[in-house]
């Protein structure tokens, strides 16, 4: 068994942001750079998949980016992935979902694997297609937004989230796309041990140029902040002044603090 | 202009959010045509042409199967947008039908700029205005964003997609309910929720100690839950229970979309964070800017007077 888990890295999401200077993305200045939260779980996923098949499937975790997402590749295989695939580009954030998922789709196209593991959405553009149309571009069945995964042979049962708690169960066969809900599992954190094994492991380069055909089909206009609405209150200041002072304005403004 | 609009169906029944793409499709100034795979007696109560097909043959949820569905309704139609509600069935399918008709996808629209389309970046601490390159474009709108003026009403025009195919390579096992719910958040008329910024699950104690001094229930976001600081019951947000409450109080919660999908409807939303710029700024109508585990304690002191 072959699989795949697509990884991004983003931005610490605990940052502030601010519009870089042409105004078609956010400022990377001075952030701390991590591997996306629900791509987490997908590498926590496909370990254990490895794992409880007696570590016979290989593991190859992707990401495309800089130079600075080799760091998100590392953890990647110091939580258990076989080797690594660094797309390099310099700016991916220019390119639209479209085109970053024709590149995965290129890459993985002649590979056979029989599983592919992405998060459900990055945390910056959280655009929640790339997965999907990863599954569309290469002809596989795809579920999405997974908070539950069992493959036993080549089915594999999956729990998608659906709104207010309810899940959603589906069946299909491998060769198979999953994307990766928060909660479906807790990722383990990479031991010392685990992290020097990794730095002997393997992460074949490849230029974008090599992978990318298409055009975007979308492009970014402007990024700016959100303006601020409805005129809030804002109190700073000393502690126990702040709590006197939202206190007074309870007991104006609601009627269940008297 | 044109847009055709993918409605919702869950459980037999027409979901509401359905009537969203048509406030949509308004603020867009399109024409519109709607598509429903469910049955005719849940059909929107909007006058034009309905598309629809018997989710009692091509399943509730089908996306290989709702994909060939929606196209066969594009290719009659032959709209300028497609477009979905942001939801668990809306992200699922739009990307298939987006990567068919090769047109470019822009997720989770809050609003409408000049014509552009305009989304969350980071977590909605920025705004993007999106510009398509495509004949198409194909649109999830954010559940919430666009509310329907009126209650619905108008005869739809009915028009039957069938597939001669229905072969799948994905089957649809069922439902599994929500769990049983311990807490019901929506009578609540007071919640306080704790979010990632109360630091530890040792911390939750001081957040429901306040929402306990104010008459109220505990509430959480939706990483405090994942991390098991606070039970499931708890959540509020799209995946967890939609609040209404006389009174909200975010404790260290940034104010993520999903979260604020569940609680912008309450009454009166009071945030303690420490981050001034924190998208809960958005909703809240007294934000304390301070650090929530000094704060909150000295506020449950002052009520228990």
């Amino acid at each position: 068994m072959k699989i795949l888990v697509c990884i991004k890295q983003v931005p610490d999401m605990e940052s502030r942001f601010k519009p870089n200077a042409g105004g078609e993305w956010y400022d990377e200045t001075d952030l701390a750079w991590r591997m996306n939260e629900y791509d987490e779980y997908a590498v926590e996923e496909a370990v254990r998949l490895k794992e409880a098949l007696g570590n016979a499937p290989e593991v190859t975790v992707l990401s495309i980016g800089p130079d600075r997402v080799g760091e998100a590749l590392k953890k990647a295989l110091a939580m258990g992935c076989d080797r690594g695939v660094h797309i390099q580009d310099p700016a991916p954030h220019a390119k639209d979902p479209w085109q970053i998922a024709s590149i995965i789709a290129a890459f993985a196209r002649d590979k056979n694997f029989d599983l592919i593991f992405t998060g459900m959405q990055s945390q910056d553009r959280g655009s929640a297609q790339v997965g999907a149309t990863v599954a569309e571009l290469l002809g596989l069945p795809c579920a999405t937004t997974l908070v539950g995964f069992a493959c036993d042979g080549n089915t594999v049962t999956a729990r998608r989230e659906l709104e207010g708690g309810m899940k959603g169960v589906v069946r299909l066969r491998t060769p198979a796309l999953v994307t990766c809900q928060l909660g479906l599992n807790v990722p383990r954190y990479p031991t010392l041990p685990n992290i020097m094994k990794a730095k002997k492991k393997e992460i074949q380069a490849i230029p974008v140029a090599e992978l990318l055909h298409e055009e975007p089909l979308a492009a970014t206009a402007a990024v700016y902040p959100p303006a601020r609405k409805g005129g809030g209150i804002i109190l700073e200041g000393e502690v126990a002044d702040l709590a006197d002072q939202l206190i007074g304005i309870l007991k104006e403004k609601t009627a269940v603090v008297r | 202009m044109k847009a055709l609009l993918i409605c919702e169906y869950r459980e037999g029944k027409l979901l509401d959010s359905s009537y969203e793409l048509v406030a949509f499709a308004d603020r867009l100034g399109a024409d519109r045509a709607m598509v429903l795979i469910g049955s005719e007696a849940e059909a929107p109560r909007v006058n034009g042409t309905v598309y629809l097909a018997d989710a009692a043959k091509y399943g509730e949820y089908n996306p290989d199967l709702h994909k060939r569905i929606v196209l066969a309704a594009v290719e009659r139609e032959n709209p300028d947008y497609v477009v979905f509600v942001h939801s668990s069935y809306g992200w699922d399918l739009a990307p298939r039908v987006a990567a068919r008709l090769r047109a470019g996808q822009v997720s989770e629209v809050v609003g409408v700029v000049d014509g552009k389309l305009e989304v969350g970046l980071c977590n909605a601490k920025l705004r993007r205005t999106v510009t398509p390159k495509s004949a198409k474009t194909v649109v999830t709108i954010q559940a919430g964003a666009f509310s329907p003026a009126a209650s619905p009403q108008g005869s739809p025009r009915i028009e039957r997609i069938d597939l001669a195919d229905t072969a799948s390579a994905l089957e649809f096992v069922g439902y599994e309910p929500a769990e049983q719910k311990e807490v019901d958040l929506s009578r609540a008329e007071v919640i306080v929720s704790a979010g990632r910024g109360v630091g530890k699950k040792e911390n939750v104690a001081v957040i429901a100690a306040l929402a306990k001094a104010m008459g109220g229930e505990l509430g959480a976001s939706r990483p405090v839950v994942d991390a098991g600081w606070v039970e499931h019951s708890h959540q509020v947000g799209t995946t967890g229970q939609s609040v209404s409450p006389k009174l909200y109080v975010a404790c260290g919660i940034s104010g993520a979309i999903q979260h604020l999908a569940g609680m912008k409807k309450s009454d009166f939303v009071v945030a303690i964070n420490k981050d001034r710029d924190a998208p809960i700024g958005e909703v809240a109508d007294v934000l304390v800017v301070a650090d929530v585990m000094q704060f909150v304690p000295a506020l449950t002191a002052k009520l228990q007077k």
